[in-house]
């Protein structure tokens, strides 16, 4: 059972490459509203880390609960549909789908959990506006900037209303400026919904929109004790 | 800072009394250091003294009496000069987390875990940093963004370090 109070929780997580441990060792708790950054250099095994927590990857041995569901053990079908359902994602580059309009990117997912196209989109505008992105909804990702490509991935993210957003380097590509008022609005609005964020970062001005940290290096991940 | 050249900036739009000075100066550039009156006051005797500032009038009143200050041409030739001069760029080195880490190497004590408790101190202050800035004003998020950069700075420091404790290890004990 998870401890009350807990949204995501790792136990001894390992996990290899061929003879390389990437992972050797993730013991921690997080909880629900929490922004939570994971900080170390290129190569110690954050990204491995944030990729087990969100399912997608399987690690060799350890567990990681979601609530009641034990992620390790749950079958790639139901983990895929539980991502699709409980967690949004933010990558360096906003991987958006260069096809599709940016109101129809972010409506994606809820278009996949089945919503209808004129609700999904409603939706996406109320997150664009929030982000100060509405404007730009007719527009596809070739033709915006990079902060505002990224914004456009963060209202993606929280359109779902995620319980978890994942967020792996999500300023990586963006000036100062653009990368703090990304962080500031991504923060802002997953503590309004109660969301908790996995937020893998190498910046220090970045990770301090965090309540706290975890240090991955060489693989071991450790909980860092200092809260504000 | 100089709080005489900076008192001596702010006169340069018009005289002023001592307490306005302060107050002046207090909403500029005091948010975590207000000036005390007694600090204003000194200063302003040396800058007189030195024919930077003259008294443009004196109030009586019911307490002691009120001095108005104004700057003179040469205080306005010493303010100019003092902004166009560059500020030495401080290196730290043998800073004392150098010395630290160092230290910690050479008694076989837990240089990584002084390194990681450092970044977890910078982080706090960080945070509290980011969330003034959050609610602040344009200056707020500025002289927030200057500390942020330096202490961001001393983290990149603490990262390096940490990825070259075995070396360094290698070399202090050699």
């Amino acid at each position: 059972m998870t401890p009350p109070g807990s949204l995501l929780e790792a136990r001894t997580l390992h996990k290899s490459y061929g003879p390389t441990p990437a992972l050797d060792g993730a013991d921690f708790t997080i909880h629900p509203g929490e922004v939570v950054a994971v900080m170390g250099p290129s190569g110690s095994g954050k990204s491995t880390l944030l990729h087990c927590l969100a399912g997608i990857i399987r690690p060799d041995s350890g567990t990681v609960r979601y609530g009641e569901h034990n992620l390790t053990t749950m079958n790639d079908a139901r983990r895929s549909a539980l991502r699709r359902s409980d967690f949004g994602f933010v990558f360096q580059f906003g991987q958006l789908v260069p096809e599709l309009t940016c109101v129809e990117n972010v409506a994606l997912p809820l278009r996949l959990a089945g919503a209808k196209r004129a609700a999904a989109e409603a939706r996406s505008l109320e997150w664009m506006e929030r982000l100060e992105v509405a404007e730009i909804g007719a527009k596809r990702p070739g033709e915006v900037s990079g902060g505002q490509g990224q914004r456009i991935a963060v209202a993606r993210a929280l359109a779902g209303a995620p319980r978890v957003i994942f967020a792996d380097e999500p300023t990586g590509a963006l000036d100062s400026l653009n990368g703090e008022r990304v962080m500031a609005l991504l923060t802002e609005a997953a503590r309004d919904t109660n969301a908790a964020v996995v937020l893998v970062t190498h910046e220090a001005r970045v990770a301090a929109y965090s309540d706290r940290e975890i240090v991955v290096r060489d693989g071991v991940a450790r909980e860092m004790a200092g809260t504000v | 800072m100089s709080i005489g050249h900076t008192l001596l900036g702010l006169l340069e739009s018009g005289p002023r009394h001592g307490y306005d000075l302060k107050r002046a100066f207090d909403e500029h550039f005091g948010h975590d250091r207000p000036l005390h009156y007694g600090q204003v006051y000194s200063t302003m005797s040396r800058l007189l003294k030195h024919g930077l500032v003259e008294v443009d009038g004196v109030e009586a009143g019911a307490g002691p009496e009120r001095k108005r200050y104004a700057i003179t041409d040469a205080g306005v030739t010493d303010v100019a000069q003092w902004l166009a001069r560059p500020e030495k760029p401080e290196p730290y080195l043998q800073s004392t987390l150098y010395t630290k880490v160092v230290l910690a190497l050479l008694t076989g004590r837990n240089a990584a875990e002084l390194l990681d408790t450092q970044r977890t101190e910078h982080l706090r202050l960080m945070r509290g940093l980011t969330e003034r800035k959050r609610g602040g004003d344009l200056a707020d998020q500025l002289i927030c963004d200057h500390a942020l950069f330096h202490l961001e700075a001393d983290l990149r420091w603490l990262e390096l370090t940490a990825a070259r404790l075995d070396r360094l290890a290698e070399a202090v004990r050699t």
